[in-house]
């Protein structure tokens, strides 16, 4: 398997701090891939800095072409689906369009269409929300618009910022049923942030763990999974 | 009673010019939390722009497509080269910048037109017809030429991809930046839009109030109050407030006059049309601070 996307001493400042000291990482052509890290470890801040969201030094390359200083939404034209921290959806549009909006950089209206089969398929609650504004959806809905959202662009590369967040167990186990069909079925290459390491390292095959804005720990998941340090910092037994 | 008709009809068409102005006013407003303070001399001066090329011949209504594609150019240029570079300046610098631009298309325009007032002809047929007694055939031209304007705006960010990346850029540009919307271009074309709206807007009204650099002074104060009353973050709620304030004014001047010719008394008259507008839109913003159709965004997490 050839390397999808390779980071190469990222460091990312907000404004004179600095949140990331010399980040490096790689990611599979069509691999999961796991963040994991105590809250401030520069998790949400990698996947910011891939899309440029925050100020950033250092090398990204996207199937060996550079990427570092593309404006965000170039970075997303390139096959960068990111769902973001909060979802990233259009509140106050329906979910129709907020569906549409996510294809606007797309043409080939039978491919949409297809996508769009797609996302209904995988999530069919959507499909009777059509109509409805965005912001009226239940949390485990907006979070699966907010998937959808990303998976409508056709991307290669699909950045997850905590999934979980704020959700109900059994949706949270779906939606992870759901990701893992979208890498295996879509052929979509994951990195994922995620507070909960467990449910993590199950979904991916290799994992990085940040310390402080560091890469303090890397390697295939299940190795990660059996780490002692891991194991009590994170996994909490 | 057919003067109150009369009152209400004139009340309409300046309504109408009230309302292109505050829908200018919100397209800024609602994609980066600016008043565009220089939307009326830029509208102004778009008026000229038209009355130049009637000069050279053209008839109006090759005129007025031309100069607004025109002044959507403008518009875009002003976007692109003055307030890019000020995308992270304080709030005050910008107005500042707003103000500048204000002061340069009123003396641009004194400058190459003089300060003399011009005459635009009405580009409306001056027939008679049903109910001419009530409203003028240019107050009628006004308001359809407005209406066609506005459905088509309405059209155009209801139904077409790029409305709606408008749209989304405007709700919230990260999101929009993610879904792989140029954000920086939309604004562009927000402000381009503005313009070319507010130049349809000079170019009608030119004919009512005569072609001079300060023609839009009063007529931005009222977009702006009908863009207030109406609610700042809505266009369909701007354009209402716009008719709205326009009839208001006329009501107010009509009902001080009968008070008066009835009991003799004055209380308001003509003269302070502008006054009350804006003591009801203060008041109606006290009542209801986002406007009378301005949403209250609903949200979920």
């Amino acid at each position: 398997m050839g390397v999808l996307l390779e980071a190469q001493g990222l460091e990312a400042y907000y404004g004179q701090t600095q949140a990331l000291h010399g980040v490096s990482f790689s990611l599979e052509q069509g691999g999961i891939t796991t963040l994991l890290g105590a809250n401030g470890a520069g998790k949400t801040t990698t996947l910011r800095a891939i899309c440029n969201m925050v100020r950033t030094q250092g090398t990204i390359k996207l199937d060996g072409e550079p990427i570092t200083g593309l404006a965000t939404e170039e970075v997303v034209r390139r096959g960068v689906g990111h769902v973001p921290e909060g979802r990233g959806t259009f509140v106050n549009l329906s979910v129709d369009e907020n569906l549409r909006a996510a294809a606007y950089t797309r043409s080939d209206k039978a491919a949409i269409q297809r996508d769009r089969e797609m996302v209904y398929e995988y999530f069919p609650i959507l499909k009777q929300r059509l109509t409805q504004q965005a912001g009226t959806l239940s949390g485990g809905e907006q979070q699966m618009l907010a998937i959808s959202r990303a998976l409508m662009l056709a991307p290669r590369l699909m950045l997850f910022d905590e999934p979980s967040f704020g959700l109900a167990p059994l949706i949270v186990q779906e939606i992870f049923r759901i990701m893992r069909r979208i890498n295996a079925e879509a052929k979509v290459s994951m990195l994922l942030v995620e507070q909960n390491a467990a449910l993590a390292l199950e979904l991916a095959d290799h994992a990085y763990v940040l310390e402080t804005g560091r890469v303090v720990m890397s390697g295939k998941a299940s190795e990660v999974k059996s780490d002692e340090s891991i194991r009590k910092s994170y996994l909490g037994y | 009673m057919e003067q109150l008709i009369q009152q209400i009809a004139s009340g309409l068409a300046n309504g109408a010019i009230y309302a292109c102005l505050a829908l200018a006013l919100v397209m800024i407003f609602v994609s980066t939390d600016h008043i565009n303070f220089a939307q009326g001399e830029m509208a102004m001066f778009s008026a000229y722009l038209v009355w130049q090329l009637l000069e050279w011949g053209m008839s109006f209504w090759l005129a007025l497509p031309i100069v607004a594609l025109v002044s959507f150019l403008i518009g875009v240029s002003v976007e692109r080269v003055i307030l890019r570079p000020l995308h992270d300046a304080p709030i005050l610098s910008v107005v500042v910048v707003f103000i500048g631009l204000l002061a340069i298309f009123h003396s641009l325009a004194g400058a190459i037109w003089g300060h003399t007032i011009k005459a635009i002809a009405s580009p409306f047929p001056n027939v008679a017809f049903a109910g001419s007694g009530y409203i003028g055939p240019h107050q009628i031209g006004m308001i359809a030429v407005t209406i066609l304007l506005l459905a088509a705006l309405f059209a155009f960010f209801r139904f077409t991809p790029l409305g709606l990346a408008m749209r989304a850029a405007a709700q919230s540009p990260v999101s929009a930046r993610l879904a792989g919307i140029r954000v920086d271009w939309m604004l562009a074309l927000g402000w381009g839009l503005a313009a070319a709206i507010g130049a349809v807007a000079g170019a009608l009204v030119a004919p009512a109030v005569y072609l001079e650099p300060n023609m839009m002074a009063s007529i931005l104060l009222y977009g702006f109050a009908g863009a207030l009353v109406g609610g700042i973050s809505s266009p369909g709620g701007a354009v209402a407030g716009g008719f709205i304030v326009g009839v208001l004014e006329n009501l107010i001047a009509y009902f001080g006059n009968l008070l008066e010719k009835t009991t003799g008394v004055y209380i308001v008259g003509n003269g302070e049309k502008l006054t009350v507008a804006l003591v009801i839109v203060i008041t109606v913003l006290t009542l209801k601070p986002s406007g009378l159709f301005g949403h209250v965004t609903v949200k979920r997490v």
